[in-house]
């Protein structure tokens, strides 16, 4: 234990500080630290965190060397080989299930903090304007990858520096998909995106923006232009919980209000002219990161935030540092109670919601204990509520595209490459496996890529 | 040379209503009668619906009808010719379901009439006897008479005061219709939604096809956030990607108006705050 040290832990803002604004909660590390917690790096590891953990690949132990170096420049070599985007995925990944989750260091004492050092060698290339390096002759061949999300913006870095002429298309005024309108700036701020997007463009992409494909150009009238179409457009259909009074107002689908506070910038309201509702009490219904992102955010604004989950604490399913950033910041938590449904006092906004009492049954699926209603209910009152229980796959494209073939959940069938139902049309990320993670999302980006790749060099 | 998102014509059609041309090719190559776009004045402002009026996919533009009522509103009439739009995004929505009904009615409500019209136009296309209710508060309010008499059979005209035509609303002249005897295979109507609702309540069992087209509060207009979200036939549906359009009989009309209210404190707080730039 000893020998290997403990693990860096990244600093924060203090929490009573940092609920008050937008600005970033979690500190980048020094290249001291860096070194520091890179070198806690053993020698002969057969990298479980690479191969297992990351759904990428990233040379993890290689580019940990290079940082025990001071050799920042070749570890953010590395990291891009298989993450175009570490300043993004460093903050954003699900480490404590994935690469740190898989570290071999867990077994004797604590595992390298490897986002944190990821995440500081991509802002490192980024303040010092590290290019990449495009590798490849141009291969005269043209790749439309229509959605800017996390599987979008790996499968054109990707196709760019294989040598693809590759266009970006996004519906939105700004690009990055969930990482724009989702993600919080107190997690993921708007500079290190345009940053990230600077170098895409950097590499060769053509981005387009406000183009929906589906009606603005359809699937048929991209595959005239291009050799390829990747269609990475995300779970973005909210689920609705179907009880009485979900449409009255006040109550926000997660994505509705995100949007609003993230891509609108509705927290700046009325400079900004986009408004949002702010509750005094608001209750936040579920509890994966996308509520905890959003409870975060109330709070910010000036709430006094109430998380509901029909589960318990040990069934949440955000990322452990969210949940406790969240404790931290003040957001309660109420567990094992369910919406059964939606009050008002004037008829047209929320002022209460009647909550079922839920007990823990039999294990289902995921191996969590089924959440069953106990028949006992109680009223909590609220102003304000953001409803955050899951999305399904955005269903603009496949209902504009008969021929695409889509499953009972409206995931795109794609075979274990990414190939769609139409030739030539490639599919990834959550519009191919439901919700699921930024880095999942990023895997498919990457394996599509390299799909397109072999069959282009067919014809 | 002009560019895209370039406002390339305005006019004011009426007291605060305006018409406008943006050229938009990529949206005009695409559009069909009952789609929208989606427009940002600038890059602070909100994500607005807009319906399109008409298009032309040769040359490359796209004609909207708005009143003047909020900020973002007031925002696009501050844009002089020549000026560019922050963001224009679309088409959206499915396009209105036309085709050979027979005799169609047609019912428009203000900034609806427009709305209205390219509908119209393509139901008169496709071989309909296209009747048509238009309403006003009053006839210097009155837009779109003459463009709707173009692809109507006949023109019944009601404004609230009485200064022209019928005195009452369209659905007075819609009851009329019904009562004289007249039959209708369709019903569209397109306005407020309080004219939506009315025109819904006495056309349904006497006309079998009825669509109303929902002005809900939008954002994303992609179908993703879910703030367009309406009742139809007990289901929850999203404006954007699954109308604008929608079986009247259907549309839980009181929700709808209940939606609408949600941000009229917030509404007063931007306007106010526009004047007190000194920008009106």
């Amino acid at each position: 234990m000893s020998k290997i040290g403990h693990r860096l832990e990244p600093k924060t803002r203090p929490p009573e500080i940092r609920k008050k604004d937008f600005e970033e909660v979690e500190l980048t590390i020094s290249p001291e630290e860096a070194i520091k917690e890179a070198s806690r790096d053993i020698k002969f590891c057969a990298a479980p965190c690479s191969f297992r953990g990351c759904p990428v690949n990233v040379n993890i132990p290689g580019f940990l060397k290079k940082v025990s170096e001071g050799d920042f420049k070749e570890a953010y070599k590395i990291l891009i080989q298989n993450t175009p985007v570490p300043s993004i995925t460093g903050r954003v990944c699900q480490q404590e299930i994935q690469c740190e989750g898989q570290c071999v260091l867990r077994r004797v004492g604590e595992p390298i903090a490897i986002g944190a050092v990821e995440r500081f060698v991509g802002d490192w290339a980024l303040e010092n304007n590290i290019e990449i390096p495009v590798t490849s002759e141009k291969k005269h061949k043209k790749v439309a990858v229509v959605g800017s999300g996390p599987s979008g913006i790996v499968a054109a870095a990707d196709l760019a520096r294989m040598g693809y002429d590759v266009t970006m298309y996004e519906a939105f005024h700004i690009p990055g998909g969930v990482l724009a309108y989702g993600i919080p700036e107190f997690r993921l701020p708007k500079r290190i995106l345009r940053k990230e997007f600077e170098r895409l463009q950097n590499l060769g992409v053509n981005i387009e923006l406000g183009v929906v494909v589906g009606t603005t150009y359809t699937i048929p009238e991209l595959l005239k232009d291009y050799n390829a179409v990747f269609l990475g457009v995300g779970a973005g259909r909210p689920i609705f919980l179907n009880v009485p009074g979900e449409n009255l107002a006040g109550i926000y689908t997660a994505n509705e209000f995100l949007t609003r506070v993230n891509l609108m910038k509705a927290y700046m309201f009325p400079e900004y002219d986009t408004p949002i509702h702010v509750g005094k009490k608001v209750a936040v219904i579920g509890a994966g990161n996308t509520a905890m992102d959003a409870a975060r955010s109330a709070l910010r604004l000036g709430a006094d935030v109430y998380v509901i989950y029909r589960r318990g604490r040990n069934e949440v399913s955000a990322r452990a540092v969210e949940f406790k950033h969240a404790e931290e910041e003040g957001v309660k938590f109420i567990f094992w109670a369910a919406p059964v449904e939606f009050e008002s006092n004037d008829g047209i906004n929320v002022s209460s919601i009647k909550l079922m009492k839920m007990k823990p049954g039999e294990p289902d699926r995921s191996g969590r204990p089924r959440p069953v209603p106990t028949g006992e209910t109680f009223n909590f009152d609220t102003d304000m509520v953001i409803t955050a229980i899951g999305f399904y796959p955005n269903p603009l494209i496949p209902q504009m595209t008969p021929d695409l073939k889509v499953d009972d959940h409206g995931r795109v069938v794609v075979d274990i490459e990414g190939r769609t139902s139409i030739p030539r049309v490639y599919a990834g990320g959550d519009i191919v496996t439901g919700e699921s993670t930024v880095i999942e999302a990023m895997g498919w980006g990457r394996r599509v890529a390299r799909t397109i790749d072999k069959d282009l060099q067919k014809i | 040379m002009i560019k895209e998102r370039q406002i390339i014509y305005k006019k004011e059609l009426a007291t605060n209503i305006y018409e406008m041309l943006i050229e938009a090719p990529k949206v005009a190559r695409a559009a069909h009668a009952g789609q929208f776009v989606l427009i940002m004045v600038d890059e602070k402002g909100e994500r607005v619906p807009m319906t399109l009026v008409d298009w032309n996919p040769e040359v490359g533009w796209i004609k909207i009808v708005y009143q003047e009522v909020g900020t973002s509103t007031i925002k696009l009439s501050m844009k002089k010719v020549g000026d560019e739009i922050y963001y224009i995004a679309g088409p959206l929505g499915h396009p209105s379901r036309v085709s050979k009904f027979g005799n169609v009615l047609m019912v428009g409500g203000g900034v609806g009439i427009p709305a209205l019209y390219p509908i119209a136009r393509e139901l008169k296309r496709l071989g309909n006897r296209v009747i048509t209710v238009i309403g006003a508060k009053t006839s210097n309010a009155l837009i779109y008479e003459k463009e709707m008499s173009e692809v109507s059979d006949e023109v019944y005209i009601t404004t609230d005061d009485g200064s022209k035509g019928i005195k009452g609303f369209t659905v007075d002249a819609v009851k009329l219709l019904l009562n004289n005897g007249e039959k209708f295979d369709a019903v569209w109507a397109v306005g407020p939604a309080l004219m939506m609702k009315a025109v819904a309540e006495v056309t349904n069992g006497k006309i079998p096809v009825s669509y109303s087209s929902l002005n809900s509060i939008m954002v994303c207009g992609v179908g993703m956030c879910g703030a367009c979200r309406v009742t139809v036939g007990n289901k929850t549906l999203l404006t954007c990607v699954d109308g604008p359009e929608f079986d009247s009989y259907q549309v839980n009309w009181k929700e709808l108006t209940i939606r609408l209210q949600a941000y009229k404190k917030e509404e007063m707080i931007s306007l106010e705050m526009l004047k007190g730039a000194g920008k009106v």
